[in-house]
């Protein structure tokens, strides 16, 4: 890919859930290059999460373009659009990001079961997924084999935040997009754990889009950019009624 | 390769909640078990009742309801509201289209077991089942007054052997007061198991009934008593029968003979066809038989709706897991098929279970079920049950596919915003 094309370029975004009354998202131009390490900062409700479901194409635009990798997300089919989802993408949520009946290696070699393309990827660097998942756990310093034998629930909040850093890298996608992975750890783990999924992303070469409130963490970035001022769309009135009914 | 994935992932939900899924398959297993074996054994009953004649043309008896007649002069139950008259049945007997027949003599009984007399003719020409005749299991038919031949249970229930000697009593009920001490039947022959009320009978010739009942006026001894010896040399031949069986030359004389004996002059008497009668009988009895049925159907049901409320349950629960699936690219269709596959895996390891239970009680209440004169063997699953399983597995995924659309339709609308 020419360096000089984002990775990711977003235009003239507007989108409103099907039962909202006005725009959550008018974003008229975002662009992210390759292999940039980008913060987005966002207050709780300023529709952070809306404008993740739509980069991965869980959810339509009602205008706009999303380009990423060169593809219009928009304009692929539904399964095609899971399918480049599964393909380029690796998602941290803020918690329970792992699925409680499989094990920790399952919950990690999954990524790759809906993804041809990154477990070629994953078994071109180990001889199979399951190493591949041990060795992305061990540069995430998870080494201990006992307690990956253990149910994902036993696992403490960091650790469990760490497996799913690793799902989110195993066969390299293009983009990691981490939606505040960290306000569920406290402050030491916060830190170290950022450190750990940023030098992996990058060993990994994948560009990550990294989402949270906290602006405590945006130093370590490339990039910061403020949601609200990305975002014409005007979302106080649904932010001082979220206040009002907690 | 993505199915397979994806019933891994059912499977390991599944198992993951181990204890209600085990309640919920047990549920099932035994609603299965239930239908199956309802419908198994209503279909033996009436199969066994149909089988309890054979070969008999014509049912005579004195005039009453067919139903009546059947069941105390084939199913001893109840009995006669008259006799008829043995000039009657000579000349019916004697008619040139009946080629065989067979008279009954009801009245008295033995420790609870009906006592039948008759003649040599029941044991060539009776028959039950599908044409199947009356066979020994030991000895032989009567030969003189006092010798009687019993049924298989009557054998097995009181311990009786060949030589035995039976002392029968007058009427139902065997009190001390009205029983035939004086002239005791040796017992000759033991017949073979028919799962008919033959096996519950206690044959006698129609002289040793007459020879019972030599010295006994309007339902009590008289003070005249007469011995089993002397009895032997006075005349025994009857004047009187309960009823008889008839079986003519042609089937195309049936209607002909039976509109005879029903216009008979001489004597109001009642001639039906067996299997028109059974069927009638049955009608009234097959009603428990339906409502059986029906009740194995709605637990069947109840299973399922306990099924339904267990996925749609969890469903809550999995919201979160649904959500991540789909943010590693499962698709909606595919979220579709790992919840409705669920109910679909409960409803065949359920039906599997279910199947093994019933194959298992077969051949546990074997014994059991000959008690009642029913048989039920193997084969009695067969392509009727199996399509029976094929529908309860049918049925099971279209309960499945109610949570797998809500499921759909919620990924959809949740997108990666999960609600917890």
């Amino acid at each position: 890919m020419n360096t000089n094309t984002p990775l990711l370029k977003v235009e003239n975004l507007r989108f409103r859930w099907p039962s909202g009354q006005r725009d959550v998202l008018d974003i008229p131009e975002l662009s992210i290059q390759k292999g940039e390490r980008i913060f987005i900062k966002g207050e709780s409700g300023s529709g952070k999460t809306t404008l993740l479901s739509l980069l991965g194409g869980i959810n339509l635009p009602d205008s706009g373009r999303i380009n990423l990798l060169g593809t219009d997300v928009g304009q692929l089919k539904q399964n095609r659009r899971d399918q480049f989802r599964a393909d380029h993408i690796g998602f941290v949520f803020q918690l329970f990001n792992l699925i409680p009946y499989l094990s920790v290696i399952e919950n990690i070699t999954l990524a790759c079961e809906f993804s041809s393309r990154r477990k070629a990827k994953a078994l071109s660097k180990s001889r199979t997924l399951e190493e591949e998942a041990y060795r992305l756990l061990s540069h995430l310093q998870l080494q201990d084999r006992c307690l990956l034998k253990k149910p994902v629930s036993d696992l403490s909040v960091g650790q469990q935040q760490r497996v799913a850093a690793a799902r989110a890298l195993i066969g390299s996608p293009e983009l990691v997009i981490a939606d505040e992975p960290t306000s569920a750890l406290d402050a030491d783990t916060r830190e170290y754990f950022l450190n750990l999924l940023l030098s992996e992303c990058e060993h990994s070469g994948s560009t990550i889009l990294f989402v949270s409130h906290d602006r405590g963490l945006e130093n370590a970035f490339d990039r910061s950019v403020l949601l609200s001022k990305l975002n014409r769309a005007d979302n106080r009135i649904k932010t001082q009624q979220r206040e009002y009914v907690s | 390769m993505n199915l397979l994935l994806l019933l891994k992932l059912t499977f390991k939900s599944i198992l993951n909640r181990r204890f209600t899924s085990c309640l919920t398959l047990f549920s099932i297993c035994i609603s299965v078990f239930l239908l199956l074996g309802v419908d198994t054994l209503r279909k033996e009953v009436k199969h066994s009742f149909t089988n309890t004649i054979s070969g008999t043309d014509l049912l005579v008896g004195a005039r009453s309801g067919s139903v009546q007649l059947l069941l105390y002069s084939v199913f001893r139950i109840g009995n006669a509201t008259n006799n008829i008259g043995w000039d009657s049945y000579e000349k019916i007997s004697s008619h040139q289209s009946v080629a065989w027949s067979i008279p009954i003599s009801l009245g008295d009984s033995h420790k609870g077991f009906r006592v039948m007399g008759t003649t040599e003719a029941y044991f060539e020409h009776y028959r039950f089942a599908d044409d199947q005749a009356l066979a020994f299991d030991a000895g032989k038919p009567f030969s003189t007054v006092y010798d009687t031949v019993i049924g298989i249970e009557v054998a097995e229930k009181l311990g009786y052997q060949l030589g035995d000697e039976l002392t029968l009593a007058h009427g139902v009920y065997d009190t001390d007061f009205a029983r035939h001490e004086d002239k005791p039947f040796v017992l000759t022959g033991i017949l073979e198991r028919t799962g008919t009320p033959v096996d519950r009978t206690i044959h006698v010739s129609l002289q040793g009934i007459e020879a019972l009942h030599i010295d006994w006026k309007t339902g009590t001894r008289s003070r005249d008593t007469v011995s089993a010896q002397q009895a032997l040399v006075s005349d025994l031949q009857p004047t009187q029968i309960t009823a008889f069986m008839l079986g003519l030359n042609s089937k195309m004389e049936i209607f002909r003979v039976q509109r005879a004996i029903n216009n008979y002059k001489r004597e109001p008497m009642l001639a039906v066809l067996p299997g028109l009668a059974l069927g009638e009988l049955w009608q009234l009895i097959g009603v428990a038989e339906k409502a059986l049925l029906i009740i194995a159907v709605f637990v069947l049901l109840n299973s399922f709706v306990g099924l339904l409320t267990v996925i749609l349950t969890s469903l809550n629960e999995r919201r979160r897991e649904i959500a991540i699936l789909r943010s590693l690219g499962c698709r909606p269709n595919q979220i579709f098929i790992l919840l409705a596959s669920e109910s679909l895996l409960f409803a065949i390891v359920g039906c599997f279970l279910g199947v093994f239970l019933f194959l298992t009680a077969i051949v546990l209440s074997q014994s059991v079920l000959q008690g009642y004169g029913l048989h039920i063997p193997f084969s009695s699953f067969g392509s009727k049950q199996l399509v029976l399983i094929a529908v309860v597995i049918g049925v099971s995924f279209l309960i499945g596919s109610i949570p797998g659309y809500r499921a759909y339709k919620q990924s959809l609308a949740d997108g990666m915003s999960i609600k917890l």
